[in-house]
């Protein structure tokens, strides 16, 4: 069992939870994953690790479906079932200047760690975050502590520039140039920023989400097309450069259990 | 005069092809005995040197004969520490009952169901071969709980090693938990065994991947002298055809393993979904392919068929596992070979199969499929692709050193790897094979790993 050390409520849909782990937290870098059960009944999900601190590992979940949410109503004290890790290929952090991250929803955190060792070495690092409203940003104040530049977009223009992620950069490439970006958030919103940055002649580094299941290369579950070669997620990423993903076909295998997804937050009412 | 085989009794096709129960239901005492009877004892038992175990057959025969059970199970227990495993999933026809005499003009002794007899009777009875441990404190590593590490774990604890055994999962048995379905091999046996591993001290750790949370170095650096790789071959081949990733394609890993592991079938009550749909489809000849396609007519499936480029002589897989699918309506769409999925935004709608003929016997002995250019496309709603599996890479690429050949399966002399004190053994080093090999190699690695820490 893993025993819940530490919740902080970043918002009313976005938990932290601090686990202790000490066999994930041992071999952990920037960009790893691990994957967990909440109870004996439950899923395997899989979710980023945004900090490790000495047998401690801490993640950060959107309250999405029926596990995040069942997850949600754990508390200090309380155990998971399962907790795997770390999983993964390190995010591979690139010799550059200047390097762009794009954040959208609760994609801010798995781009934190990775943003946070560019500027750890010296690299300026501008920050674009995207979210619903000013109320679903999250991290905003541990990337102040280390980003060069913050610019914000909510769909609703209650912080920033009222719009998606997509239009702030195409301001800010009016003016300005990076080195390299990376961009984690839903699909749509990786694709559509994929797309743009080509048009900029820029390299876009994307961190998939598919459904997995074991997270060891087992299944074959999580496994997205690029160009014309399959990789598995979970031992071949989570990250790849954004170019030749085919969005279209991972959003189809995302989607693919939206109707059981439905049955089984039904179940959570009644528990 | 001559006795006719006993036939085990098995649960009704119409109602086990809607549950999850156990198929065959195993002999009473009597059956057993009157089985056991059929035995002619021979000078040089042919079925003994055909177990890949060299179980003493005939010696167990007797002593059941004799009413003597528990030293029927003893002398089985000697060679092979899961009779009641074995029992059900030995391809026998391959190997023991194979070899028989009596078989050669008649139907040969039924030898696994006997196995899997006295297994059972020990598992009911709890009856375990007394072993006095002495301990010698020196630490040794497992990798994986699949049969090959549960036989090395079992051992060389007996040697007296302290053992841990690390597993990736979330639980213990390997293929026999996630991959071989209940209603072949119920998982409270897996479970019993497991525990009685437990009782002689053996310690499991789950959620451990070593290689991701523990490398072998770390291990080594942790105090183990010896370190005994059984992870299996878990990376599901591909087909490489059009169409591979649309939604409802699946690899026979991941659909077996919701089924078997995350209890789909109990959904929602377990959280983890699988669907089928109507009409699905099963790529390949073995014992995946036949689980998969009975697990997905137990899900629902109103057409299920098996798509396999050779002919039905061909199929890989255990006798009996064929003859139950035929029984419960799976349907063998032979001498077919899928050449690509057709999908509508992304979602598995029809295969297309070219249609195969026999030519001339190829390495393996088997004769060649052939294509003939001619095509035929079935609607489906889902397609497993059960045609193989190769050693999983993760070890291979985070242990700097660790040779590999050229299917990725590890590279052993007397089950060492390439690594001194680093041993390895079952599929890893095989490639996808059965449990009594897997268990052998165990087993055999258990007394290297002994003679090479001794030697130190
Ligand atoms: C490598 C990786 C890192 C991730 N990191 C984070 C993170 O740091 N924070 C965070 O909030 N989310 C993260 N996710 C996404 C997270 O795993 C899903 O949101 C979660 O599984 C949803 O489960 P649910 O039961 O709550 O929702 P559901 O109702 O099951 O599903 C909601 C959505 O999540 C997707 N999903 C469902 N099951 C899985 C699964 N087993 N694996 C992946 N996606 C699934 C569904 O397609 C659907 O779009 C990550 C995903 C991956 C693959
Ligand atoms: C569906 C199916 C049906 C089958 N039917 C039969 C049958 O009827 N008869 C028969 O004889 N054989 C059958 N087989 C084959 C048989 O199950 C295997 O040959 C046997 O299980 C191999 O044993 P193993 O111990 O080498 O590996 P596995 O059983 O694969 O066990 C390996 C274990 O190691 C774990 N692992 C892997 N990597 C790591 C790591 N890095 N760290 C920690 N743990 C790790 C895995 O999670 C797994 O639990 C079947 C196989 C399948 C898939
Ligand atoms: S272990 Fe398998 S091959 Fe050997 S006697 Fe038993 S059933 Fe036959
Ligand atoms: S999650 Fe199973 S192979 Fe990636």
């Amino acid at each position: 069992m893993y025993e819940i050390v530490a919740k902080e409520i970043l918002n009313k849909d976005v938990d932290l939870m601090v686990i202790n782990a000490p066999l994930v937290a041992r071999n952990a870098k920037p960009g790893h994953f691990i994957i967990l059960r909440v109870d004996e009944e439950g899923e395997r999900i899989p979710l980023t690790i945004t900090e490790i601190n000495g047998d401690l590992v801490s993640i950060i979940y959107q309250k999405l479906g029926y596990t995040t949410r069942l997850l949600g109503t754990y508390n200090v004290g309380d155990s998971l079932s399962d907790f795997v890790g770390p999983l993964g290929k390190a995010a591979h952090i690139r010799d550059v200047e200047n390097v762009l991250g794009i954040a959208g929803g609760v994609g801010a955190a798995p781009l934190l760690p990775q943003l946070k060792e560019y500027a750890r070495r010296g690299v300026k690092v501008t920050l674009v975050i995207g979210a619903r409203s000013k109320y679903h940003l999250i991290l905003l104040d541990k990337y102040k502590e280390f980003c060069d530049e913050i610019l914000i977009a909510t769909d609703d223009g209650s912080l920033g520039t009222k719009g998606f992620v997509t239009d702030v950069l195409t301001e800010l490439y009016k003016t300005r140039t990076f080195d390299h970006t990376i961009a984690i958030g839903p699909l749509i919103m990786m694709k559509f920023v994929v797309i743009l940055n080509k048009k900029h002649g820029l390299k876009t580094d994307v961190s998939l989400n598919p459904v997995m299941i074991d997270g060891t290369g087992m299944c074959g579950n999580c496994r997205v097309s690029i160009g014309d070669k399959t990789f598995f997620a979970c031992v071949d990423g989570p990250d790849f450069p954004g170019e030749e993903v085919n969005f279209d076909e991972l959003l189809a295998r995302q989607n693919y259990y939206h109707d059981e997804e439905h049955i089984c937050n039904l179940r959570l009412v009644k528990k | 005069m001559k006795l006719e085989k006993i036939h085990m009794r098995v649960q009704d096709e119409k109602e086990r092809s809607c549950n999850f129960e156990e198929v065959a239901l195993g002999y009473t005492l009597e059956e057993a005995k009157l089985e056991a009877s059929r035995c002619l004892d021979c000078k040089n038992p042919r079925c003994v040197a055909a177990c890949p175990v060299q179980v003493n057959i005939p010696a167990f025969i007797k002593h059941l004969l004799a009413d003597d059970i528990n030293s029927a199970y003893y002398q089985i227990y000697d060679d092979n520490i899961l009779p009641s495993i074995c029992g059900r999933v030995c391809p026998q026809e391959k190997q023991c009952e194979g070899a028989c005499i009596v078989g050669i003009k008649g139907e040969p002794v039924m030898i696994g169901a006997l196995e899997r007899y006295l297994g059972d009777y020990a598992l009911k009875n709890d009856i375990v071969m007394e072993q006095h441990i002495v301990e010698n404190g020196i630490k040794v590593a497992i990798v994986g709980s699949g049969p090959a590490g549960l036989a090395c774990a079992a051992g060389v604890r007996k040697m007296g090693y302290d053992v841990d055994i690390f597993e990736a999962l979330h639980e213990y048995g390997g293929v026999l938990k996630y991959g071989i379905p209940d209603f072949r091999l119920p998982k409270d046996i897996v479970e019993t065994e497991i525990n009685r591993l437990r009782d002689i001290g053996v310690r499991f750790h789950k959620n451990v991947i070593i290689g991701k949370s523990i490398t072998i170095d770390q291990l080594r650096d942790d105090g183990y002298e010896a370190i005994f790789i059984g992870s299996g071959a878990g990376l599901p081949s591909a087909l490489r055809v059009a169409g591979e990733n649309f939604s409802g394609v699946y690899y026979a890993n991941e659909f077996l393993t919701r089924v078997n592991l995350m209890k789909s079938h109990h959904f929602p009550q377990s959280a983890t979904p699988v669907k089928v749909g109507d009409n699905v489809a099963v790529v390949g000849g073995g014992n995946v392919a036949m689980d998969a396609a009975r697990t997905a007519k137990r899900l629902g499936a109103k057409n299920v068929f098996i798509l396999y480029r050779r002919d039905k002589t061909s199929l890989p897989a255990r006798l009996d596992e064929v003859y139950h699918a035929e029984e419960e309506g799976i349907d063998f769409r032979l001498l077919r070979n899928p050449v690509e999925f057709i999908g509508e935004n992304y979602i598995l709608k029809q295969v297309r199969c070219e249609v195969m003929e026999l030519g001339e016997p190829d390495a393996s002995g088997r004769r060649r499929p052939m294509p003939t250019n001619t095509f035929e496309t079935f609607d489906l709603d889902s397609c497993i692709i059960s045609i193989g599996q190769s050693p999983n890479p993760l070890l291979k690429d985070t242990t700097e050193g660790l040779e590999v050949n050229k299917w990725g399966g590890i590279i052993v002399n007397d089950h060492q790897t390439s690594i001194p004190g680093v041993f390895a053994g079952g599929d890893v080093v095989s490639g996808a094979a059965t449990v009594i090999l897997a268990m052998g190699a165990g087993k055999d690695a258990s007394v290297e790993i002994d003679k090479y820490i001794k030697s130190k």
